[in-house]
């Protein structure tokens, strides 16, 4: 068993299962989609990309690569809602959570891909 | 690998960027958790951002007052906290690249120690490997292939840092330092029970020597396998009771005068000690006739001796006969000119082994050479592992290589035990019976070097084939070789060699009864292993196997079996 990688598999796991809870729920309705989950996707999503830092293997990097994309899909909807709340004070309207519920629906994406990709990893190698 | 200092760094980087993104995470939380100062009844709540923002100029110190409004006294409490670990965190972040960059001696301490603490935490079977170079590596990464653990020590953190980066499926402790150093060898497990032996494969024969007599007298139950290049060392290695001593020189010699005097028992040689997995070697067809040998070091005296031991007559190119004490009748020349390979008869010759220590001399040599007489078989010798490319692409019949020549051999000695005594028993049968076992393994391996696996008849290791044989069933040798799934079909593999005792079976037959304690050596293709192992292991599949009856597996299927029948 290499500990590097059941931390990495587990942190990787965590930001899909978050990512898809906040995602969870009615697209345009600010009430279905929870700040605090956001954090914690961003939070997570940031520590597997900071894991996979220095990976020289080919799914190393294509690991790096897919959890850089969804870091950056979450900072654009962390972005967005900043932007609504406090710079336009136009509120959360159902266009706002909208845009950023899809970006973090984006960011949903470039997770299952990291996942599929550690499972194919995974059965590939022995043990 | 060019990239691999910033890979280093990024990894290195990899504690300290957590431990702001975790800083950060807890005080950015807590602010937005604690109330604020009430307004009209109600507390205030500061939103992420302007946690973000207050820990932003918190976490650098800059201090901006309280914004966006008065705090209350638990988010000053809060604030405070935070910002002491926030300070914390970037300094912890800065500091330790820096410390990256300047010191050595403390993060050498600190490998030492979490080496030492990975090296006891190892619950399977491991060997220790020193010296981690062309070698090393080889033997390391086959061996965790073959399910066995390894630990590595080498004086060269380049090579370790190459073998951090090379992502193998479990993770191989690593010392940098001097592997003679008893103190460095027990951190590296040498009194670990798990501990099955020590591989001494530095490039100073003195330094494996040294290895080899520290293992002895601190640990005398371990197996230690060394190379050694020179004889000296060799016998002086053996003296002292070392498990196997591997010259490289004398193992390729070996190889070579085999190829010469049967090559079909060569073949299977290479068959069967090749890395698994990899495309089956075809034929060589060594000529008889006169040899030119170019280099009489100690690549060239192997040679010699082995080769003169088959009856083979050599001519000998040297340029320094004195240094290498060559024998009177000896060219003088390096090889390399056509003058000294004419001299050499080389037009008469038909094979040429070119063995001197330089790469670049032992490529010009065989080009000259094939100038000469086209028709010669070519053997070369190559010093550097780098020189793959080129040495490939001068189509050689034999390449000798160091570090593949070692390799091989302590994988036989190490993840199949029987396979020496196979390959030494193998000798002294005639060329008919190789031939044959060559017409019968070609179709059953399918292209690729087999997998070789032991198989002991044993309490642990086969629970149901020991049962049945305690129940008073008789078994026979064909039973592992038949499908689980379906018993008309032949499993892709084949058993070489079953040992009983002082008794030795070659080839054994398939009717031969299997008595508790067997044990019996296999070869076949990927995967057979895993399925012979569903055999051995449930007592339904004996069953199936040798009554052709499906027991049903689970208490409910059982009971629709029993209502049915």
């Amino acid at each position: 068993m290499n500990i590097e990688k059941v931390i990495f598999s587990f942190f990787i796991v965590l930001a899909l299962t978050l990512n898809f809870g906040f995602f969870l729920g009615e697209f345009d309705n600010p009430e279905h989609h929870n700040v605090y989950e956001l954090f914690a996707v961003v939070i997570v999503n940031l520590i597997a990309t900071v894991l996979k830092f220095g990976e020289r293997t080919q799914m190393g990097a294509v690991l790096l690569a897919t959890s850089l994309v969804a870091s950056l899909q979450l900072i654009a909807a962390v972005l967005v809602w900043t932007f609504v709340v406090h710079v336009d004070n136009s509120g959360l309207t159902p266009t706002a959570i909208g845009t950023i519920v899809s970006l973090s629906g984006g960011a949903l994406v470039a997770n299952i891909i990291s996942v599929v990709l550690l499972v194919i990893d995974i059965s590939v190698q022995r043990r | 690998m060019k990239n691999t200092a910033l890979f280093i760094i990024l990894r290195r980087m990899r504690v300290p960027l957590l431990a702001l993104i975790a800083s950060y995470a807890v005080s950015m939380l807590g602010l937005v958790l604690i109330p604020g100062i009430e307004v009209d009844g109600r507390p205030q709540y500061l939103s992420f951002f302007h946690a973000f923002y207050i820990m932003t100029y918190t976490a650098t110190t800059t201090g901006f007052g309280e914004l966006p409004v008065p705090f209350s006294d638990a988010q000053r409490l809060w604030v405070t906290i935070s910002l002491y670990i926030s300070v914390v965190a970037w300094l912890y972040a800065i500091g330790a690249l820096i410390m990256m960059l300047r010191d050595q001696a403390l993060r050498q301490l600190i490998d030492l120690n979490r080496f030492a603490a990975q090296v006891k935490r190892l619950n399977e079977p491991f060997y220790i490997v020193c010296g981690y170079g062309d070698t090393g590596s080889v033997v390391g990464r086959s061996m965790i292939d073959c399910n066995m653990g390894a630990v590595a020590i080498d004086k060269n953190q380049d090579r370790l840092n190459e073998l951090m980066l090379e992502n193998l499926p479990v993770h191989v402790p690593h010392l940098c330092g001097d592997a003679s150093l008893p103190s460095n060898l027990i951190s590296a497990g040498l009194n670990h029970p798990q501990c099955r032996g020590v591989l001494a494969l530095c490039e100073d024969d003195l330094v494996n020597l040294r290895i080899a007599i520290t293992c002895r007298l601190l640990s005398p139950g371990l197996s230690v396998i060394c190379r050694a290049q020179s004889h000296d060392t060799e016998a002086n290695m053996h003296s002292f009771g070392t498990d196997a001593v591997i010259n490289p020189f004398d193992t390729f010699a070996d190889r070579l005068a085999l190829a010469l005097h049967s090559p079909d028992m060569h073949l299977i040689y290479e068959w069967l000690t090749g890395i698994p997995d990899a495309p089956l070697p075809e034929r060589l067809h060594p000529p008889h006739g006169t040899w030119v040998v170019c280099g009489y070091g100690r690549f060239g005296k192997a040679v010699q001796r082995y080769l003169e031991f088959e009856g083979v007559p050599m001519v000998i190119v040297e340029s320094d006969p004195e240094k290498t004490e060559a024998p009177k009748n000896v060219i003088i020349g390096r090889g390399t000119e056509a003058v000294t390979l004419r001299a050499a008869n080389i037009e008469k010759a038909v094979g040429i082994v070119a063995g001197t220590d330089d790469d670049a001399n032992n490529l010009s040599i065989i080009v000259t050479a094939r100038e000469l007489n086209s028709k010669l078989f070519l053997v070369a010798r190559q010093n550097d592992n780098e020189n793959d490319a080129v040495f490939q692409a001068a189509r050689l019949d034999l390449v000798m290589q160091r570090a593949r020549a070692i390799s091989r051999r302590i994988l036989a000695i190490i993840t199949a035990p029987l396979l020496t005594d196979f390959l030494r028993l193998m000798r002294h049968q005639k060329t008919e019976w190789a031939q044959g076992l060559i017409e019968y393994m070609r179709p059953l391996l399918g292209g690729v070097t087999p997998v070789l696996w032991t198989v002991a008849i044993t309490e642990e290791e086969t629970p149901a084939v020991e049962k049945s044989l305690q129940t008073g069933v008789n078994l026979s040798m064909s039973l592992l070789l038949l499908d689980p799934h379906d018993r008309d079909q032949r499993l892709q593999a084949m058993a070489l060699m079953m040992k009983r005792g002082k008794e030795e079976h070659l080839l054994p037959e398939d009717d031969m009864e299997l008595k508790p304690g067997d044990k019996i050596l296999f070869c076949g293709c990927k995967g057979m292993a895993a399925l012979q192992h569903r055999t051995l292991f449930s007592p339904n599949v004996v069953h199936y196997l040798v009554s052709g009856e499906t027991i049903p597996d689970g208490t409910i299927w059982r009971w629709f079996a029993h209502r049915g029948g």
